[in-house]
């Protein structure tokens, strides 16, 4: 398949802001436009890749992602997933996902107590298989920025364990000599993204979409991003 | 009926709101603070008489929504309706 024939749609909630960044982003990649879908609907299109933006979902009221993760769509999303459906949450996207219970453990606020907003150095982990890593390197490292205020990996010891013994630890914050100190959050693990056990979602806080063009300062969101459609598109 | 449900992190998971205000605390003078957490309150009120229905009821909502059990723990106080 080419990428133009790829079908992504974008989930759009109350308090969404990165999902037009995300349409754009996968336009230029892709050539075609993903889809936009409204919360309220209860009907998912196929898809082969449905994107859960990052954003302040209805405000963020109760916790982050929590009441969008009972939202109407959620439901077909749900049932995407369970037919193996490839699904990537970022930043409140990656919250809502771990409240749904599609990808265990939680976002907590940042051990810093303050809302961070810069690049970040992201590794690539060892031993994964997903689509949304399989066309990158072991260890290659991307400058792709976060923007949040909950974005502290938390999970049990066992779930911890579980998360890396299995390969589902996607991306780690790195040091670097750019951008300075790993860890922006105190995630555990210095953990920035996850996978479910299939391999088919991933929920990441850093933003890809931020960090397309050598405007914005990198271009391994588009790197990333480009991979994920290829693999899919494959 | 009023139902209050007290959700509080559970034990071992970090609060740095708690902290940073255990601090602040201790910087105005109040030397014997050697822990804060910081919780939330949610008052409720339903259309149930039978008690235990309620607090049945109650639950699931604590389960499917109010509280993320992966963090957080959860106690369902009935008040019959009395203001407080």
């Amino acid at each position: 398949m080419s990428l133009s024939g790829l079908r992504v749609a974008v989930i759009v909630f109350p308090g969404s802001n990165c999902d037009r960044d995300m349409m754009v982003a996968i336009e230029q990649l892709a050539g075609r436009r993903p889809s936009l879908v409204w919360h309220k609907e209860t009907t998912l299109d196929p898809v082969d890749l449905a994107i859960i933006p990052g954003g302040f979902s209805y405000g963020d009221y109760l916790r982050c992602g929590a009441l969008a993760a009972r939202a109407p769509i959620m439901e077909s999303v749900l049932d995407h997933a369970a037919r193996g459906g490839a699904v990537m949450g970022i930043c409140n996207g990656f919250q809502i996902l771990l409240e749904t219970g599609l990808l265990p453990g939680v976002l907590v606020e940042n051990a810093g107590l303050k809302y961070v907003c810069r690049n970040t150095s992201v590794e690539v982990v060892e031993g994964t298989a997903s689509p949304f890593t399989e066309g990158l390197s072991p260890g290659q490292r991307m400058i792709i920025p976060v923007a949040h205020n909950e974005g502290n990996y938390f999970a049990s010891d066992d779930d911890l364990q579980r998360l890396e013994d299995n390969g589902q630890v996607a991306f780690r914050y790195t040091e670097s000599d750019i951008i300075g100190p790993a860890n922006p959050n105190g995630a555990a693990r210095n953990i920035a993204g996850i996978l479910s056990a299939n391999g088919r979602v991933l929920g990441m806080m850093p933003h890809p979409e931020r960090a397309m063009s050598p405007a914005l300062g990198s271009v391994d969101g588009a790197t990333m991003l480009n991979a994920t459609l290829q693999a899919l598109a494959a | 009926m009023q139902i209050i449900v007290n959700i509080s992190l559970k034990h071992g998971v970090l609060d740095p709101q708690g902290r940073a205000i255990g601090r602040s605390l201790t910087d105005l003078g109040f030397d014997e603070v050697s822990d804060v957490r910081v919780g939330k309150r949610i008052l409720l009120e339903i259309d149930e008489s039978d008690e235990a229905r309620a607090r049945q009821r109650v639950a699931r909502m604590c389960e499917t929504l109010l509280a993320n059990t992966v963090i957080e723990d959860y106690e369902i106080e009935i008040t019959e309706g009395e203001s407080e």
